[in-house]
């Protein structure tokens, strides 16, 4: 099965879920009377959408082009070389940015996103990569501080 | 009209609001010519910036110039690197790489734009014409037909996908919808399906959304396939910018056409600049005479003018069924069209008479932005093309560091970012299996219209038998389901012929 098949699956369950929340939904009792109710739209869309994913999964394979791309601009064929070793750890560097983001301030997180993102992408020289992401946090802070008027807690903690 | 232009140009002429032009443009500029970050990604990630600054003519006045300086930006790219960062491009690379590879880099890129420019201007006198027609018949339509309109959209949108994509896309709407269903509504007491998290209650964020089906993956993909965002030569100096009468006289015709096809194609929900590129360039090869036919995909300026001219001149099109229905046509109008509702805006025919200054200045400023574009970007290009060689290094952590950052000012809640985080990788998983992410995030946009509208009908009539009693309600629901159903049926039987003839793999 192809993974645009499986997603699909994951489609079909979650439109079932819906629809089981749709269609339990607990109305209030004045609501019962009215012709459109809260669930009315979410019962149609979950049978369309489970509907649509089983023809996803039962219809045929897609058809390969001329350069052997079954799936758009992927070509499967090469999947070995794709970097998803770097995609992940980019992944997590941006959770461990989104839970650090206010405990330790906007300036240090960022400098250690930008600085941790790029090592892991390859880059090595510490001192050009130091200045790139001191000045790149800095003058975000300073223009979304100043000029757009949003409060971003710049310093850790213990500091403010 | 001639009133709306003063308006506008009232309006458009102010210091800040030429200010933001410019700024849109260049800015658009210099990352629509990075490749692999497409025009949706760029004003995805300027609409916290431009909803902070609160005006909606400003605001929607600074993403246009966003947009039509991406589409630019990609141009160049796309002939001097081969590498397109925009979809609408790629047929500007036929004809412009081969330009640049015989040295006629400086050519090529005048070419595409005085192309550029006479394509975004055309498209901007024909919107002033369009828009206001089409807006005073809008304004016949009720909420019955309004939530046709929508189904007709949405169905447009899913039909253009391609072929063996349409289940795909419709699917993806649904996905939309759905996705828009859940938190506080305006028409019901209740918050729904937020699975008891209270982070939900308000329902997901747009600019949230947009960020991640759109700018995060496109970061996560180059970072997956280096070789997408590879450079290759583009440090290479450009020089003699200069085109001769002669050459100019034979692009004209084909700028006068391409402008008025790419147009009417852009006006189309779902068709955008994308198809409007490919479809002029075939329609000129086609056209073009013996030599001048062979010349095409060698470096020919009727090739390179034809796709620039066509994919600008779409771009503003897009605009109308914006400007007019409060439909969005493709994923980039999509995008305005939820900053336009996060500004208080309601998009449709009353615009024009709820908040004509937001119309005309963005109309105005339309033309203002593709005099700047011309104006700046032709003697700077040389200079701005230097930002090709930035490392991506440097290039991918900053994408994804503003990506977050324009999440969390949106909403100040850390909570965001991990929402943003989960669904970008569930959107470039999405991507992986050719699932197209535009339809999603049209769903998700006009689903609350869509329920809004589809419940006052019901409600006046007690029932759905609105659907079958207006003439144009029933007529357009046609037309929606006849878009799905006319292109696969085609498809299966063009499939079912071929099954008498043996097949070559």
């Amino acid at each position: 099965m192809n993974l645009d098949k499986w997603i699909a699956l994951v489609f079909l369950v979650i439109s079932v879920a819906y629809g089981y929340a749709a269609f339990t939904y607990q109305l209030l009792p004045f609501e019962r009377n009215m012709s459109f109710n809260p669930n009315t739209m979410p019962m149609v869309l979950s049978v369309l959408g489970a509907g649509l994913a089983l023809l996803i999964i039962i219809s045929k394979k897609p058809v390969a082009d001329a350069d052997g791309n079954v799936l758009g601009d992927i070509n499967v064929a090469r999947l070995g070389d794709y970097k998803f070793g770097q995609a992940l750890a980019l992944i997590g560097a941006m959770l461990l940015y989104a839970v650090a983001l206010r405990p330790i301030g906007f300036l240090a997180s960022t400098t250690l996103f930008v600085m941790g993102t790029s090592w892991i992408l390859g880059e090595r020289k510490l001192h050009i990569m130091m200045i790139a992401a001191v000045s790149g946090a800095f003058i975000i802070w300073f223009l979304v501080q100043e000029a757009l008027g949003i409060f971003l807690r710049p310093l850790p903690w213990f500091m403010s | 009209m001639l009133e709306g232009i003063l308006l506008g140009l009232d309006m458009a002429l102010s210091l800040q609001n030429i200010a933001l032009v410019v700024a849109g443009c260049l800015i658009g500029t210099l990352i629509g010519m990075l490749p692999g970050l497409g025009p949706m990604s760029i004003i995805a990630i300027m609409i916290p910036v431009a909803i902070t600054i609160g005006d909606p003519a400003s605001a929607l006045i600074l993403l246009s110039g966003v947009y039509y300086g991406a589409i630019f930006g990609g141009s160049t790219s796309s002939i001097l690197i081969n590498a397109p960062g925009v979809a609408g491009t790629v047929a500007t690379s036929f004809d412009g790489y081969p330009m640049a590879r015989q040295g006629k880099a400086g050519k090529a890129l005048t070419i595409a734009a005085i192309s550029s420019f006479a394509g975004g201007t055309v498209g901007v006198i024909l919107l002033m014409a369009f828009a206001p027609a089409l807006s005073s018949v809008a304004l016949l339509f009720h909420s019955a037909e309004y939530f046709a309109l929508m189904v007709v959209g949405l169905s447009a949108i899913a039909a253009f996908a391609g072929t063996g994509k349409v289940a795909k896309a419709l699917m993806m709407t649904v996905v939309g919808l759905i996705m828009a269903t859940v938190g506080e509504s305006s028409l019901f007491n209740a918050p729904r399906f937020t699975m008891g998290l209270m982070d939900l209650q308000s329902g997901f964020s747009f600019v949230t959304l947009a960020m991640a089906l759109f700018a995060l993956p496109e970061a996560l993909y180059l970072v997956l396939d280096p070789k997408r965002g590879s450079v290759g030569d583009a440090g290479r100096a450009i020089k003699d910018l200069r085109v001769t009468r002669q050459e100019l006289k034979k692009i004209a015709p084909v700028i006068g056409r391409q402008s008025l096809q790419g147009f009417l194609i852009g006006v189309m929900p779902g068709a955008g600049a994308t198809i409007a590129s490919f479809l002029g360039y075939a329609v000129e090869r086609n056209i073009a005479k013996g030599e001048e036919q062979d010349e095409f995909g060698k470096g020919s300026i009727k090739g390179l003018a034809a796709p620039e001219a066509a994919n600008n001149a779409a771009c503003t099109g897009s605009f109308v069924p914006l400007l007019t229905l409060g439909i969005p046509g493709s994923g980039t109008t999509a995008i305005l069209l939820g900053a336009l509702i996060a500004l208080n805006v309601n998009p449709g025919p009353r615009l024009m008479i709820d908040n004509p200054s937001v119309f005309w200045a963005v109309i105005i400023s339309m033309y203002i932005g593709n005099v700047v574009l011309l104006v700046l970007n032709l003697p700077l290009i040389p200079y701005i093309a230097k930002l090709l060689t930035i490392p991506r290094n440097y290039l991918i952590p900053f994408i994804l560091f503003f990506t977050m950052v324009g999440a969390y000012i949106g909403q100040n809640n850390a909570t965001e970012l991990l929402i943003l985080v989960g669904l970008g990788v569930g959107a470039t998983v999405l991507r992986f299996a050719d699932y197209p992410l535009a339809p999603l995030l049209i769903g998700f946009i006009l689903g609350g219209m869509l329920e809004d509208n589809f419940a006052r009908a019901v409600n006046l009539t007690d029932g759905v038998s609105f659907m079958y009693e207006r003439t144009m309600t029933l007529g357009l629901l046609v037309i929606g389901v006849l878009l799905i159903f006319v292109p696969t049926y085609r498809r299966m039987r063009a499939q079912a012929l071929q099954k008498g003839v043996a097949q070559g793999d």
